[in-house]
């Protein structure tokens, strides 16, 4: 019933014309983007192109001047089925005072799910050692998350954002600073939640190499959306369409 | 009049008893609330708690009503002020604390001056052999109460004091929590109260989770061990207190703060593997 409630247009996540920014200043201007189920949809420009305030409006964090949103088929703060949605947080730092393990972080990205004051069940357990699983962290989940390193702490947060089997991802920036071998396990993880259980990605990042093959479209942000398209169609249009290469990560600068 | 139950030396007569038993609950409460506290960074909220609670000690002497109530209220409005305003960003965390805990305790003073109360011991320092049946039966019962409060509420204000912003993200109730937390920390330090004394039972909330986080490797083994730790402290601090002739209370905190000395020293000296990957 909840999944059929949903979406205008098919979409998981639907924005038109979004005008936002804070006090007077503008700092997106006319955005509109759709996320649809099982699409992978990256989301680039340079900094203080506006990224980090249009996620803060797609997640409801903060109301847009003009232009409407949609999680779900629902304004951002009537979405109540906060499960459903995903977030990995730009490189949260968790200086634990007291020592958390892996399974702990994990276990707390299922807490909307089956709601925060049930026990947990056998099928918690399952989601969680799951998560847990699809980000190849299995072997350290019972260490405490600050012995291991950036790039294991970082596949731990996309685990608590798995835990929810959520429908929709939002990553924004978790890949950047992690050494390669853990990009490609995010990458990898990625990938299943996709394929395996039909959710729509929305990565938020700089550094694109790493999933580079799996993107199935590519939003170029600066202000207002100056492209959404298909890698391809950006390698075949992107400087004709006047983006300067400053607005791209380096991968794409390869394809043009 | 109550009888003994019949047990060794020292724990021979009915205050050693009450004295027993509310200083291992304490013991072994506080450490459980102050894990969440250490974890959100606010070690020092239960002093600063401890200080407003004064002002209601005062306010109750003044009154002539039962202190530990006003007292109760006093800190349980504190602690919620506090975190309110921590969570507004109105002030900074430090900043609200020393404004509660030094407006707390000069209102004690202002009170008590003008009950006519110049005794204040009890309330600052406790005084385990002086409890009696009913303050024995409040402490069990909000220990009871923080017990249950803390164990059904573990796996989510586990989540909010580890990762706010997050939590926040996720949509759970973290101002609401926040301030569940803030009450059921107000409610220990009022239980500790005549047992440890305002001024010392935030110590009993910290320095054992001091010591445990030390030696555990999870959220979870560390609650428990701090629990362990602070009811093992409180115990042998009661035994040495009595039989020197000590203040009991300060026994306990420095029993506390021994097992942290060695607790460090057993961290040291732990496989270096572990050490290097911290």
């Amino acid at each position: 019933m909840a999944e059929a409630a949903v979406e205008i247009g098919g979409s998981l996540l639907w924005a038109r014309g979004i005008t936002a920014g804070y006090g007077r200043e503008h700092v997106i201007e006319r955005v509109s983007l759709d996320v649809r189920p099982g699409e992978f949809v990256a989301l680039v420009g340079p900094n203080g192109s506006g990224k980090s305030t249009l996620l803060r409006v797609l997640l409801g964090a903060l109301r847009p001047d003009a232009g409407s949103v949609a999680l779900f088929g629902a304004e951002p703060d009537r979405f109540h089925a906060r499960w459903r949605l995903g977030y990995v947080p730009q490189r949260p730092s968790l200086e634990s005072e007291v020592p958390a393990t892996v399974r702990e972080i994990v276990a707390s990205g299922r807490l909307r799910q089956r709601g925060w004051w049930r026990r947990e069940t056998v099928e918690d357990r399952t989601a969680i050692q799951h998560a847990i699983e699809s980000v190849d962290l299995g072997d350290v989940a019972d260490q405490p998350l600050n012995e291991l390193s950036v790039g294991q702490q970082q596949r731990a947060f996309i685990a608590r954002a798995f835990a929810s089997e959520p429908k929709l991802l939002v990553l924004d920036e978790p890949i950047a600073g992690v050494d390669r071998a853990s990009q490609r396990r995010c990458r990898d993880s990625l990938l299943h939640l996709q394929r395996e259980h039909g959710a729509g990605v929305l990565l938020v990042s700089h550094e694109l190499s790493a999933v580079a093959d799996v993107i199935d479209r590519i939003i170029v942000l600066k202000r207002s959306i100056l492209f959404d398209g298909t890698p391809a169609e950006l390698a075949a249009s992107g400087v004709s369409l006047g983006i300067h290469a400053d607005d791209l990560p380096l991968w794409l600068e390869g394809l043009r | 009049m109550i009888a003994a139950i019949p047990l060794p030396y020292p724990f021979d007569t009915v205050e050693m008893q009450r004295a027993l038993l509310a200083c291992v609950a304490v013991g072994a409460f506080a450490p459980t609330i102050g894990a969440f506290l250490v974890q959100k960074r606010l070690s020092l909220v239960g002093d600063g708690v401890g200080h407003v609670a004064f002002a209601g000690v005062g306010l109750g002497l003044l009154l002539g009503m039962s202190a530990v109530w006003t007292a109760l209220v006093f800190a349980v409005a504190g602690a919620i002020g506090v975190e309110l305003l921590r969570a507004k960003k109105k002030i900074a965390g430090d900043l609200a604390l020393a404004l509660f805990f030094y407006a707390g305790i000069a209102l004690g003073v202002v009170f008590a001056a003008k009950a006519g109360v110049d005794d204040l011991e009890i309330y600052l320092f406790g005084d385990p052999l002086a409890m009696t049946s009913s303050s024995l039966a409040a402490v069990v019962l909000i220990g009871g109460i923080v017990a249950v409060g803390v164990w059904s509420l573990r796996r989510v204000l586990f989540a909010i004091v580890t990762d706010e912003a997050w939590a926040r993200a996720e949509g759970l109730p973290v101002d609401t929590l926040s301030v569940a937390l803030a009450a059921l920390t107000a409610a220990v330090i009022v239980a500790g109260m005549k047992v440890v004394g305002l001024l010392l039972v935030a110590a009993l909330m910290v320095l054992p989770v001091a010591s445990a986080q030390l030696l555990s490797r999870s959220f979870r083994r560390t609650v428990l061990l701090a629990a362990g730790i602070g009811a093992a402290s409180a115990f042998v601090g009661l035994i040495v207190g009595h039989i020197a002739e000590l203040s009991i209370s300060g026994c306990i905190v420095l029993v506390a703060a021994a097992v942290f000395t060695v607790a460090s020293v057993v961290r040291r000296s732990l496989p270096a593997a572990v050490e290097s990957q911290v």
